[in-house]
């Protein structure tokens, strides 16, 4: 619910006090509030209102220290909730300037989660396993500079619209996959990131309706989600897609997500979210991982390479490459990268798992030990432990 | 809102700008003209300059109340800085476009304190 609220309420007092770093803390110490008062108190009949009301006082009481304010303050006992109309800029405005290009792309996650989704800095610390000391600080770092570099409160507007777009579907991407990579078998009683980036990106596509890469970005965080139930085994152990209980995969959500996809593709503007989410489809409609069209993924990696050329996404054509042409042309392929992409664990991941293939056994388990050196993650550091026991 | 764009770039930059052909040098210079004339006629140039190169430099600084000349910059560094602009404009994204259309190098944008 305060993810409802939170952007609403963050629009509309950026627009009222015309200072980010305020608005965004009087909101913030509603929430806060909200949070203690609550629980106890029961929620009220219009949460919306509470909390307007709560940040509304909380802003009074900061600006009655400052005498420049005297017109906000003003302007802050006349106002209630904002009308309709206006709110949906306002919470686009709100991410366009959360996601900047000029902050650090660390500190846009995390002000797009408190400003947008409503989450306090103690659940962002959680979830990216920081100190919240250490996020408070990124996020005031992050807010000064807003208001020092005076970072407008706007849509990007032209030319300018398109790459800013694919900016914020970087972060929303990033902040999914963190959730999504690092989620154990047990959905822990903290906020889910990868829901709530969905939401966001859910949120962005209803304000943008005309943007294909919104919908490819949406349909691919779907059909990961879709799958998400298979991705664990009862021990709790990450399994991985060749070995996953398609049984298990949420055949409902599939077919819907491909559907958004099919309107992503009437609109004739393909990109790096479509053609991702294309090939998280075909991966999807196989009955096995034996029986993937891997033609047709190979084929999908290859216009994706003439979008983005990224080791990355070389990486993922090798491994589909293995199951057309064999592991050999597939390794070849793979050792082209070990300059780029040395320091990546799944690229030594990968190594191994095509040196297995190839009956090179030494060679597969120092290319996993490196792996495991290089990986964070437990769910991915277990199943290498567990590959390198046999 | 004032910004001050610092024209920066590296001493293989430098190197290479020394070096350039008179015609080179010509087709540089046009477009960095072009650049503050178009801009300026739109009203966002407060000023600018163009530096002459780091060798040309010199610091002054205090050590222990007595004021230490020394040859080249301050900052020690591979990095340099070719010339600047200060401008005026709404916000960020407008310092950012000016800084975009800038094609001859890296830009860094500055907001200035206001008084």
């Amino acid at each position: 619910m305060f993810r409802e609220e939170a952007a609403k309420l963050t629009g509309a007092m950026v627009r009222l006090i015309g200072n980010f770093d305020i608005a965004e803390e009087v909101v913030q110490d509603s929430l806060v509030a909200a949070l203690e008062n609550w629980p106890a108190q029961g929620i009220p009949d219009n949460p919306g209102a509470w909390l307007m009301t709560a940040a509304r006082r909380r802003a009074i009481d900061l600006l009655r220290r400052d005498q420049r304010y005297a017109e906000k303050i003003a302007l802050l006992q006349r106002s209630t909730m904002p009308a309709e109309p206006a709110e949906a800029d306002d919470r686009l405005r709100l991410i366009f300037t959360c996601c900047h290009p000029a902050l650090a792309q660390e500190a846009q996650v995390a002000l797009t989660l408190r400003a947008v989704a409503g989450f306090t800095t103690q659940e962002i610390a959680a979830a990216f396993l920081v100190s919240e000391p250490a996020m408070a600080q990124r996020i005031v770092r992050a807010k000064r500079k807003i208001v020092e570099a005076n970072i407008p409160y706007r849509m990007p507007q032209g030319a300018e619209l398109v790459p800013r777009v694919d900016w914020v579907l970087a972060v929303l991407y990033l902040m999914f996959n963190e959730g999504y990579l690092s989620r154990g078998p047990q959905v822990a009683s903290r906020r889910d990131l990868a829901e709530d980036a969905m939401w966001l990106t859910s949120l962005v596509a209803r304000l943008l309706p005309d943007q294909p890469e919104v919908l490819g970005l949406i349909v691919l965080m779907r059909l990961h989600l879709a799958r998400s139930r298979a991705r664990f085994d009862s021990n709790g152990d990450i399994v991985l897609l060749p070995d996953q209980d398609r049984a298990l995969w949420d055949s409902t959500a599939i077919a819907q997500a491909v559907e958004v996809l099919d309107r992503a593709a009437a609109m004739s503007s393909p990109g790096p979210y479509q053609l991702q989410a294309a090939i998280a489809a075909v991966h999807s409609a196989a009955p096995s991982w034996r029986e993937t069209d891997w033609q047709q993924i190979v084929a999908l990696y290859d216009t994706l390479l003439r979008i983005a050329d990224t080791p990355i996404v070389r990486l993922n054509r090798a491994v589909a490459l293995s199951h057309v042409t064999g592991p050999q042309a597939a390794l070849g392929e793979v050792n082209d990268l070990a300059i780029s992409l040395g320091g990546y664990h799944l690229f030594h991941a990968t190594r191994a798992e095509l040196l297995d293939e190839l009956g090179e056994v030494a060679l597969a388990r120092e290319a996993r030990l490196r792996a495991l050196e290089l990986s964070q993650n437990p769910a991915e550091r277990s199943l290498l432990q567990r590959k390198l026991r046999g | 809102m004032k910004y001050v764009l610092l024209f920066v770039g590296t001493m293989d930059d430098q190197e290479r700008f020394d070096n350039m052909s008179a015609e080179e040098m010509a087709a540089g210079m046009k477009l960095a003209e072009q650049w503050f004339e178009e801009y300026s006629r739109a009203g966002k140039i407060v000023g600018g300059e163009q530096l002459k190169g780091p060798q040309t430099a010199t610091t002054v600084r205090y050590k222990d109340g007595k004021p230490i000349v020394t040859d080249g910059p301050f900052i020690e560094s591979k990095e340099i800085i070719g010339g600047f602009a200060i401008v005026q404009v709404k916000d960020l994204d407008e310092a950012l476009e000016m800084a975009k259309a800038w094609r001859a190098g890296p830009v860094e944008v500055w907001p200035a304190v206001e008084r």
